[in-house]
């Protein structure tokens, strides 16, 4: 094993598990790409240090300077700890009914939490910080969700690893968040293979928004649009939360601790793998099982794990 | 041929606050037609100058149908549309 200068060296190049014992038809591959084992715990890692490093260079973050940013958990798990070894100070605006796991990680690290209300979603706080960003115009305003070092990152990095690792790959499949992975990968293995699909696995998460007054309070990513998403993506398919559980309890049973999302995404895939013949799966797994341990996603009572999936936000 | 729709919160309002109402339709235009016959409080929420809503997913089963045939995208009897708002992640 290499020694590394720096862990943020260590962010990046994960591993690719077969775990087609889980595919419903022997003639259909399911890989899946293991984010979870990236320093600071998921895929964001990539997004955050590749933020960061773009706007140390175009100079809009300075030494010592503050960051804020809207995050449902991982993206400000990744930038705090990003920030801790640059010795920036960050402030995440977050949904209150988030996982306590993910409080805890961005304590751990030294980041502030400034809650916005739950029944907004990740809407709520993405509203929440643009307010503050523009009261505190000496903050650095990433914004994950415009900024197109996020995409980048997964063009430069995900995309390229997965291209190297599987070249037969047929489908991709991951979830929608921001959807810099989808875009970033997508892309990246359609300019190499046009014929591959890209699927993207979202949760019902709109059922969990109560707080929107109207329509109009919907959000897409700019960097969605902005990479033309609509034409990118092949299908968009939701997994709910009973779907989910199973899913991670299906990738548990193969030797893979993975996060709510990743179960979801297992669980497109498994379904994907029992429509399609002859196909090559390569599906994401943003993060490992550890933040969702008090979930009770694999030792609690199925009925109970999915109420508590429907008032937390695991995704 | 009827099919259940469910509504998000936001839009239950305008259906006597049901959670989830029947519709008769053979594509989903058709479907979000007799939804406004029956419940006209919906006129111009989901669907606004012939297309959907941009803050709007429409789910036939699973299914996004802005990666289907959109509002021609076939339903069959016992099929679940789901409206949800779009929301973010990350």
């Amino acid at each position: 094993m290499a020694v590394f200068d720096n862990v943020l060296d260590l962010i990046g190049d994960t591993p690719m598990v077969d775990v087609s014992s889980l595919s419903p038809n022997p003639r259909v591959r399911i890989l899946v790409k293991l984010e979870g084992q990236n320093p600071g715990g998921s895929v964001k890692d990539r997004v955050a240090l590749s933020m960061i490093q773009q706007a140390e260079k175009d100079g809009t973050l300075k030494p010592g300077q503050t960051l804020l940013e809207p995050t449902s958990g991982n993206t400000g798990i990744g930038l705090a700890m990003v920030c801790r070894v640059k010795g920036y100070p960050l402030k995440c605006v977050m949904p209150s009914n988030v996982s306590p796991e993910r409080r805890q990680l961005l304590e751990v690290w030294g980041a502030e939490i400034i809650e916005s209300p739950g029944e907004e979603g990740s809407n709520g706080a993405v509203r929440m910080a643009q307010g503050l960003a523009e009261e505190h115009p000496d903050y650095c305003f990433l914004y994950q969700y415009a900024n197109p070092a996020n995409p980048k990152a997964h063009y430069e990095g995900t995309g390229p690893e997965i291209w190297r690792d599987c070249p037969e790959v047929t489908h991709f499949i991951a979830g929608l968040g921001t959807s810099g992975t989808l875009i970033g990968v997508g892309k990246f293995l359609k300019e190499r293979n046009p014929a591959v699909q890209v699927w993207a696995v979202e949760p019902p998460s709109g059922e969990m928004v109560d707080g929107l007054r109207n329509l109009d309070d919907g959000y897409i990513p700019p960097i969605f649009i902005d990479n033309n998403g609509f034409d990118l993506l092949d299908r968009k398919r939701i997994v709910g939360p009973r779907d989910s559980i199973e899913g991670v309890r299906r990738l548990r049973d193969v030797g893979v601790f993975s996060g709510v999302s990743s179960g979801a995404v297992a669980a497109a895939a498994i379904k994907a793998a029992g429509e399609l013949d002859d196909a090559v799966i390569v599906f994401l797994a943003p993060d490992a099982g550890w933040k969702y341990l008090s979930s009770g996603a694999w030792t609690d009572d199925l009925d109970e794990v999915e109420a508590r999936a429907r008032r937390i936000n695991y995704w | 041929m009827p099919v259940d729709v469910n509504l998000p919160t936001i839009l239950r309002q305008h259906a006597g606050g049901q959670k989830t109402v029947k519709a008769n339709g053979s594509t989903l235009q058709e479907v979000f037609e007799d939804l406004v016959r029956q419940f006209p409080g919906l006129d111009g929420q989901v669907v606004t100058d012939g297309a959907l809503h941009k803050f709007v997913n429409v789910y036939v089963n699973d299914d996004d149908v802005r990666y289907m045939d959109k509002l021609n995208t076939k339903v069959a009897d016992d099929d679940v549309v789901t409206i949800l708002p779009a929301v973010a992640g990350g």
